[in-house]
């Protein structure tokens, strides 16, 4: 455990002193804040977060392979990933260190984004339920980008490489369901049940779905398990 | 305290990086691992530290198999690569605790204090508040070193540690390591010679993978020495001091190299104890002028370059 936030603390604080974090948070909020300007000025009605919700989503899927792409590659390009597998702690150990940080980080710049809400019900009359489970799903979809991200990560030490591997794949991910029309009533099932966005929209609407839930953290599951099996082929390279 | 048994490494559609490894290394001991570039060293010593497995055979550090045990191996090996693993946004200090930490150094106060005794050992106290971009090559790799002893680990393992410093750090460094020997294990790479004459209790000579000699310094020099080389330089009658000397029983070879005027060089190859003695006798009962009699030093060297290059010409043929 001790080695796990070991490196969990490094990563936040590589964040942190290069100014990504900084950047990335501020970018985020100039993004979103222009957005909710925007949806202040044309809609009154009670589900206003909601559309700001869907633009966070999307300002996300842009800034998250930033974020990510940095979090094995560089080690790769340093020569630094050397000393951490070869010190006693697993490679899931690495991986969830890793992502925790990536996590606190999205945590951080959601954080960042309250002010409206908090706004909404100074001023006015907002349902409070949509805008709490809307930011879980969110930082649900977020999450999923992130682990996205962290894995394209260990596939190459050029950050850039990774980053645009990762917005593909999102992007793909993302809009799966828009391709559920021309594959037919099962596999489009499939498809729809598997697009990243499809689990979104019950979040939206103020339900907290278990299934959606579950699907997030599953989807994450996967990725951090192929995320620590592309670590371990290394060691038989 | 380091078991190698058999250990084979193949990279994908590449001839083998090694094979059929097989050695041991007590306890204390300085190890040197000898070879020209691409001879098998880094992927030996990635191996040993668990970066990556054998492809087959066997690898026990400290009793510990670094495949199957590899968290308790992990555990007693402190490593440099080629390359000392610095971060840029991290500050010497700040690196050291988050080794130490990684590491399984829990306890603050103890991380603190090991950061200042390895500062010390490894001359980086001043260092401590730097961050590695403005570091010399030096002062980086004496960091990767504190590095890799900052949790007291049984064996360290030393990929190249002095490449790339000048002069006065490669002595420093090497007083280092040598100080290290004793309560640590110590495996170091290198494809400089005098490095392991000076700091090694024991040479591994590798070559394409494969190890051609393991002995202590002295013995492998004293191996190419086997024969003991003698320069002879001496006045009077060439044809007849060559015959002389060919026909004495001691004497395995007889090179004429020069004259000059009446005076002539040869190299006489002898494994005759006191082969000098008895030259300087032979000459004075003949009344030949004997001007010089010098012993040619066997080096590392030599050995290195007679067992890799009768390598090289045995496989070519």
């Amino acid at each position: 455990m001790s080695t796990i936030w070991a490196i969990t603390l490094k990563e936040l604080k590589s964040y942190f002193v290069s100014p990504i974090a900084y950047v990335i948070t501020a970018m985020f909020l100039l993004v979103s804040g222009y957005f909710f300007a925007l949806i202040l000025n044309v809609t009154r009605d009670a589900g206003m977060m909601t559309y700001l919700f869907g633009n966070m989503a999307v300002i996300l899927l842009l800034i998250s392979p930033l974020v990510s792409m940095r979090l094995f590659a560089e080690e790769q390009r340093n020569k630094t990933l050397e000393l951490l597998v070869t010190s006693p702690i697993s490679d899931a150990g690495i991986v969830i260190g890793k992502f925790l940080a990536a996590l606190l980080l999205l945590a951080l710049m959601l954080a960042c984004t309250l002010h409206f809400p908090i706004l909404l019900l100074v001023l006015g009359n907002p349902d409070v339920y949509p805008i709490i489970s809307g930011y879980i799903g969110i930082f649900l979809m977020g999450s999923a980008f992130l682990a996205i991200g962290m894995l394209t990560s260990t596939w190459t030490q050029n950050q850039i490489i990774a980053a645009v591997s990762a917005f593909s794949i999102s992007l793909l991910l993302w809009f799966l369901g828009a391709s559920s029309n021309l594959a037919g009533s099962g596999l489009g099932q499939v498809l729809n049940y598997l697009s990243l966005n499809t689990h979104y929209e019950s979040f939206a609407k103020g339900l907290l779905s278990l299934s959606d839930v579950l699907y997030y953290l599953s989807t994450i599951g996967i990725l951090l398990f192929l995320t620590i099996r592309s670590l371990e082929t290394r060691r038989w390279r | 305290m380091i078991t190698v048994e058999h250990v084979t490494k193949a990279y994908a559609n590449q001839q083998h990086a090694v094979s059929d490894l097989s050695f041991e290394v007590p306890q204390g001991t300085i190890l040197g691992f000898l070879g020209p570039n691409g001879a098998g060293k880094t992927t030996t010593m990635r191996m040993l530290t668990g970066f990556m497995a054998p492809s087959s055979g066997r690898i026990a550090v400290a009793g510990f198999d670094t495949v199957k045990q590899s968290m308790e191996a992990r555990r007693r090996i402190g490593y440099l690569p080629e390359t000392p693993p610095l971060y840029n946004e991290l500050n010497v200090r700040a690196y050291l605790d988050f080794v130490g930490r990684l590491k399984g150094l829990k306890d603050k106060k103890q991380r603190q204090a090991r950061i200042a005794e390895v500062a010390e050992a490894c001359w980086i106290s001043d260092v401590l508040n730097k961050t590695p971009n403005k570091l010399s090559k030096g002062y980086r790799q004496r960091v990767g070193l504190a590095q890799a002893i900052i949790h007291k680990p049984d064996v360290i393992i030393l990929d190249e540690p002095t490449i790339g410093l000048d002069p006065k750090q490669i002595q420093e460094t090497r007083k280092l390591i040598k100080s290290l020997g004793g309560q640590h294990t110590v495996i170091l790479s290198t494809h400089i010679l005098p490095e392991v004459q000076m700091t090694c209790d024991r040479v591994i000579i590798i070559n394409k993978g494969r190890i051609l000699a393991e002995d202590t310094p002295e013995n492998l020099i004293a191996r190419s020495a086997g024969l003991q080389r003698v320069t002879l330089r001496v006045h009077g009658p060439q044809a007849e001091i060559e015959a002389h000397l060919k026909s004495l029983e001691i004497v395995q070879g007889v090179q004429y190299q020069r004259s000059d005027a009446e005076l002539h060089t040869f190299l006489i190859e002898s494994q005759a104890e006191g082969i000098q003695a008895r030259l300087a006798r032979e000459m004075v009962a003949r009344d030949w002028g004997l001007y010089a009699l010098q012993t040619a030093e066997g080096s590392l060297e030599d050995v290195f370059i007679q067992l890799v290059t009768n390598e090289q010409g045995g496989t070519d043929a």
